[in-house]
């Protein structure tokens, strides 16, 4: 019986024979794998991206959001955040109490111009308290962030982003200085070092006012938001449960807050970005098979055009067998070298997007690398054994004579 | 030895069956020097393949050194070809990207032997064949006489006790022809079967026994009584 090496050493020398028709099904092939690997990475590098935006909050991050979001019978007095009740400052403070809450921030938010001797600004006013710095991951360029005072106190100080400082004071120093925000005035007492997006604001044009103080600017009792950030993760079912029945208690019964995880919406993103991927994946498949089905054809034109060869092969003692196998290994021969060729056309085209877009982590998936390959080797392996049965089966009396 | 009972042959071509071979019978010894004439179309090709291997019989008994070889399964002809049969064919069937050496080796690849014993016996069948100097060249450098050489050391490296020759000087000039013919005769002399199917009359008469066949038939079996 044949032996193996000597099997692939016969089978490579018949591909390197035909360089051009080796180079064409190794294209084809490597193509198919070479996207997979891409658009997996793209897919991978999208659902790393967000998830990372999310963790940036913090994690075992609990969002109470007044109003509920599902109906529960009555009149839909909840729509667009409109609540019976508000969500007070008091509620989060009530909150405060569960022994598994490592921080609280109770979260406010309004549109107000900033200026500064003649400088003006339209922006985003976010109000909070001392432990929304720790909560969001913050670090400060300058000075300090909010104190730690008590919660309803409106004291007059602020803390901006790098652009505001950069825009409204340019060359002069801006700690210490006293701003214009609305109708009233603030003292800077610290600059935000950190850049980046925080839930769709940029960190840069960030103004931060006193919770307290952001109430009574925009004149609402109400907060947009309270961000309790939660020891454990297996505390956060607990606690969720505390948040519920505390404000169901403090709003006479009438449970009108959404909870919300942060594992909750990100849990979401991933599972929406990872069957993205999958898509983009499968689709890139295709392509494999369609790589497949040339192989086939170059495969069997190939087997009509060695004929006599293979007559001869069976003359000098070759099995039906033999001639099999002698086809099977050039198609594995070629489509792992196919699917190598891939897997470097792949890497490379996942590190130029990396290159190109350096916030989209693009890395192929391990499972993707696998699965292409798997998938590479398969499709060549199936594709060729029509063309390897339609040899081996061939009448050497027949072959022999074709010339 | 090689015994034929009642053997046909017959194709179907159409709704015609043309009978190839129409009730061969025949004996060669070990050793014998055969050849097989006859006009085309008279089934002296078929009664080659037959002998080969390559080509079963639709019915009648083929014993090949007392073996019945038509109980023998596809893998077992491939073994027997290998081990008892060579080819040499008019055109001589070398394969292009292999070197004179790497096709004179091909039986012994397909037979599984190793390659050290494989180079030993490469390099003796060259050296017998005159052709060491040829052996890394490619079948396209050669000449037509030295195609059919390597072709017939190809044939003999598993030391067969059977070499068919099929117009085996038909592309070969006189000269060359000849000493092909006489490479032939020299491996018959050592104990070799030779069976030669030609239409040269002149090769023809070289052979101990002669068998000219007509309409799948044989017509006339003799020996001429050389050896």
């Amino acid at each position: 019986m044949l032996l193996l090496r000597d099997a692939i050493h016969f089978s490579w020398s018949a591909l390197t024979a035909n360089f051009t028709r080796t180079f064409l099904m190794l294209l084809a092939m490597s193509i198919g794998v070479g996207s997979v690997i891409i658009l997996t990475a793209l897919g991978e590098g999208a659902r790393n991206y967000v998830t990372a935006e999310f963790s940036s909050l913090g994690t075992n991050l609990i969002i109470v959001i007044p109003g509920r979001s599902e109906t529960s019978g009555g009149a839909p007095a909840t729509m667009m955040g409109v609540t019976e009740r508000d969500l007070t400052l008091d509620d989060a403070i009530a909150l405060t109490r569960h022994p598994k809450v490592s921080r609280i921030a109770p979260f406010n938010i309004g549109a107000a111009e900033i200026s500064w001797q003649g400088r003006k600004r339209e922006t985003t006013i976010q109000g909070s308290t001392h432990e929304l710095l720790m909560l969001r991951k913050w670090k400060m360029a300058q000075g300090q962030f909010l104190p730690e005072a008590d919660i309803s106190r409106a004291n007059s100080v602020c803390v901006i982003g790098k652009n505001i400082r950069n825009e409204i004071f340019g060359a002069h120093a801006a700690l210490g200085q006293w701003v214009r925000i609305g109708d009233r005035r603030y003292r800077i007492i610290g600059i935000l070092g950190s850049e980046g997006q925080s839930m769709g604001f940029d960190v840069k044009d960030a103004v931060i006012i006193p919770v307290a103080s952001a109430q009574s600017l925009f004149n609402v009792p109400s907060l947009f938001r309270i961000f309790i950030e939660v020891k454990t993760r297996e505390a956060l079912p607990k606690v969720m449960t505390f948040i519920k029945d505390t404000i169901r208690e403090r709003h006479q019964g009438v449970e009108d807050v959404t909870v919300i995880t942060q594992d909750a919406v990100l849990k979401t993103f991933d599972r929406i970005l990872s069957a993205l991927t999958y898509t983009v994946g499968g689709i890139a498949a295709i392509s494999l098979v369609v790589a497949g089905i040339l192989i086939m054809n170059v495969m069997l034109v190939s087997v009509s055009q060695r004929t006599s060869e293979i007559g001869l092969l069976k003359s000098l003692g070759a099995s039906a067998r033999a001639i099999l196998n002698l086809i099977l290994i050039e198609a594995v021969l070629l489509s792992s070298l196919g699917a190598l060729t891939g897997l470097i056309i792949g890497h490379i085209g996942s590190w130029v997007i990396r290159y190109a877009f350096p916030v989209l982590p693009a890395y192929p998936p391990a499972w993707a690398t696998l699965a292409s390959i798997f998938v590479a080797l398969i499709t060549g392996i199936l594709f060729s054994l029509l063309p390897a049965k339609k040899a081996a089966q061939l009448d050497p009396v027949v072959a022999l004579a074709s010339h | 030895m090689i015994k034929l009972e009642n053997i046909h042959r017959n194709f179907q071509v159409g709704d015609q069956t043309v009978h190839a071979l129409d009730d061969i019978n025949l004996d060669i010894q070990d050793g014998e020097y055969l050849s097989v004439m006859g006009p085309s179309g008279s089934g002296k090709s078929t009664l080659l393949n037959l002998l080969g291997l390559l080509d079963p019989p639709s019915s009648g008994q083929y014993f090949l050194n007392n073996t019945n070889i038509t109980d023998l399964d596809e893998n077992q002809l491939a073994k027997t070809r290998n081990q008892n049969i060579g080819f040499v064919f008019q055109t001589f069937h070398l394969i292009p990207r292999l070197t004179a050496a790497e096709n004179i080796e091909l039986p012994l690849v397909l037979a599984g032997i190793e390659e050290k014993i494989r180079k030993e016996r490469v390099y003796d069948a060259l050296s017998s064949m005159k052709l060491l100097d040829r052996a890394p060249h490619k079948p396209e450098q050669l000449s037509g006489g030295q195609r059919q050489r390597v072709a017939i050391a190809r044939a003999t490296i598993t030391e067969p006790t059977i070499l068919l020759a099929d117009e085996p000087t038909g592309n070969l000039d006189q000269k060359s022809g000849l000493n092909v013919i006489e490479t032939l005769e020299q491996l018959n002399r050592r104990g070799i079967t030779l069976i030669v199917v030609t239409h040269d009359a002149a090769l023809g008469s070289r052979s101990t026994r002669s068998i000219r066949m007509l309409d799948g038939r044989i017509e006339s079996d003799d020996a001429q009584g050389k050896s």
